[in-house]
């Protein structure tokens, strides 16, 4: 088991942030906080995708370097999926914003309340 | 016109960034430019469709970097049916905005920015590209449902943005597996690399697992359905209509790409739980959507629900996975579009005239607003299957695929889901039909357009207002639609077959 951990390291930090993501996105009832869960579930696969493509000891995939060489597409891959997350983020953010001058408040339950109230 | 494919991809963008910079000089310039957008759409959509009907589909490389290295764009008899959809649906619901609005030319340019992502979603054969555009797709959708008035449809659209940022994600993460299994993300390569690293690998289960789990949140299969009927419900008519017609039908597609043309037949064949998860999917959405549907007050929720029933019998026709079951989940996709496209923009077109929302206020429509009484009436029973109505040409082939592959429990659940929709569908016939109506209150009259004003401007929807010719026609060409295309189906079944024995192969 421990072997396994320290080999593994890594992938285990990976789901282990899909865990935290996905538990902040149903547990908490504040907006902002579920935006920021979002995010570090999007992280957990962004590092899944450059551990898959790391290989030990190799050197980066430059022609002047000497092989073998780590995997380079899944960081372009990753660079893609960054900008869509920060896209996300940005659209998210504004909805926030807007739901906050409505009702007042970011919590979840709150919300629910002045719905029902009026 | 060999560079057609990407430029249907390039000329909505162009579209749209030209809108939004139009904007700067002239506000409420968006609509005629959008609308000269999507004739320029359809025009190419329906060139590229008489190419990619024949025995061989049309493929395009991008940038000149070979297949499976570069992007490659495979167009087919599926993607051309997409492809035709998003360009027209897009055209018609135009017609119903320009009056209706929402009238900004922010709006309008994220109206085309939605129909690029489902087009490229449609056309593209690498599945890195697939998940850009579903993400393109879902951003512009998210604004959409948010550019209704009041907190609500934010709400509405902060929550879709969320469940569907999970689900995006859990099509990237199953690219990631499918990626670490085989090296390439080229479709037609995938199939054979998946091939040979063996069906039975977890690695492959796993991305198959992911991928599916990722795009049933997008379809709005039933458990993870909860962002779809508050963000129908929540955003102005327009986009309701504009959405329920073509998102969660263009993920479907996706779907039926993932598990038809990357893991192939063979693969369902050798991982029987695979092919019971979906029909497990397929069935709980057919029966729980109606039930829910029926539970429902206002008209926009139910029919909201009423998607996640048909898009239940669309995954059950991929389950089943035969020639007969595949023809019909396209015509039901297609004829799911027009008839939910055209309900949801005659629920729109009848507060407008009425301000009837609720299931309750309709009662006695039909004295009120014959028009919107008949279309809605057409629409219904096309939904509920009954010939010669696209809805049963659809229903009647996946049916027919459920029995030939003996799969009797989903060919059960399938012949119900006829009885569930009635279910829905009859009390609102009822009550427009039979009964009288309520209250003097819910009638047009100039005087009540002040109190119905205020029903309306609690989020649920934009303010009763004068309806316009293009809102009556656009409605009732969905209603003409729904009946003509049943007749049509039957060719366009023919026309697929080479393209779905392909597929299957």
């Amino acid at each position: 088991m421990m072997e396994l951990l320290s080999t593994r390291l890594y992938y285990f930090a990976a789901f282990l942030l899909l865990g935290v993501g996905t538990y902040m996105l149903i547990g908490n009832a504040n907006l902002v906080k579920k935006v920021i869960g979002m995010n570090i579930f999007q992280t957990g696969i962004f590092l899944f995708f450059i551990v898959v493509a790391f290989v030990d000891g190799a050197s980066p995939p430059l022609l002047t370097a000497s092989p073998p060489y780590v995997s380079p597409l899944p960081h372009v891959l990753i660079l893609t999926a960054i900008v869509v997350g920060v896209s996300l983020t940005a659209v998210a953010l504004g909805l926030v914003v807007r739901i906050y001058h409505e009702y007042g408040t970011l919590d979840e339950d709150a919300i629910e309340r002045v719905i029902d109230g009026d | 016109m060999t560079d057609l494919p990407p430029l249907l991809v390039a000329a909505p963008i162009f579209g749209s960034v030209t809108i939004l910079l139009a904007g700067l000089v002239r506000n409420r310039t968006g609509w005629p430019l959008a609308v000269l957008a999507s004739v320029v759409q359809v025009g190419g959509a329906v060139a590229l469709a008489t190419r990619a009907f024949g025995d061989d589909p049309v493929r395009y490389v991008v940038g000149g970097f070979t297949a499976p290295y570069g992007i490659e764009l495979l167009v087919d008899g599926l993607s051309a049916t997409m492809v035709v959809l998003v360009a027209v649906v897009s055209l018609g619901v135009l017609a119903y905005t320009r009056r209706a609005g929402p009238r900004s030319n922010a709006f309008y340019a994220t109206y085309l920015l939605l129909v690029a992502g489902l087009t490229g979603m449609s056309l593209t054969s690498d599945v890195f590209n697939m998940y850009v555009f579903l993400e393109i797709t879902g951003l512009a959708a998210y604004a959409l449902v948010a550019s209704g008035e009041g907190g609500e449809s934010a709400l509405a659209a902060l929550k879709y943005l969320l469940v569907g940022t999970v689900g995006a994600s859990l099509f990237l993460l199953g690219i990631g597996y499918a990626y670490v299994a085989t090296g390439t993300l080229n479709m037609t390569d995938l199939a054979a690399q998946l091939a040979a690293v063996g069906y039975t690998s977890p690695l492959v289960r796993a991305s198959f697992g992911l991928l599916v789990a990722g795009l049933f949140v997008k379809i709005a299969v039933f458990p993870v359905h909860t962002w779809q009927p508050d963000a129908y419900a929540n955003a102005p008519d327009s986009v309701s209509a504009f959405i329920s017609a073509l998102v969660s039908t263009v993920a479907a597609y996706a779907l039926a790409r993932i598990v038809f043309t990357v893991f192939t037949v063979d693969f369902l064949a050798a991982n029987a739980f695979a092919q019971s998860v979906l029909v497990a999917g397929a069935a709980v959405s057919i029966v729980f959507g109606s039930v829910l549907a029926v539970m429902q007050t206002e008209l926009k929720q139910m029919l909201a629900y009423s998607s996640i029933s048909q898009f239940g019998l669309v995954v059950g026709a991929i389950a089943i996975a035969n020639g007969t079951a595949v023809t019909g989940a396209m015509i039901h996709l297609v004829g799911h579009a027009v008839m939910k496209g055209g309900l949801f923009l005659t629920c729109g077109l009848v507060a407008a005239e009425t301000g009837a929302r609720t299931v309750e206020e309709y009662d006695g429509l039909v004295e009120r607003f014959p028009l919107g009484a008949g279309a809605f009436a057409v629409l219904a029973f096309a939904m509920v299957g009954v010939p010669p109505a696209v809805g049963f040409v659809g229903k009647w082939y996946v049916a027919l695929g459920a029995v030939e592959a003996e799969a009797w429990p989903l060919a059960v659940v399938i012949f119900a889901s006829t009885l569930l929709t009635l279910a829905y569908f009859a009390r609102v016939l009822e009550r427009m039909y039979f009964r009288e109506p309520a209250a003097p209150a819910a009638t047009v009259d100039p005087a009540a357009e002040g109190a119905t004003a205020e029903v309306a401007a609690d989020g649920t929807g934009s303010a009763p207002h004068a309806t316009s010719l293009g809102m009556r026609a656009a409605v009732v060409a969905t209603a003409v639609l729904a009946v003509a295309l049943g007749v049509g189906a039957v060719e366009y079944g023919q026309l697929l077959e080479s393209t779905i024995e392909r597929l299957l192969a």
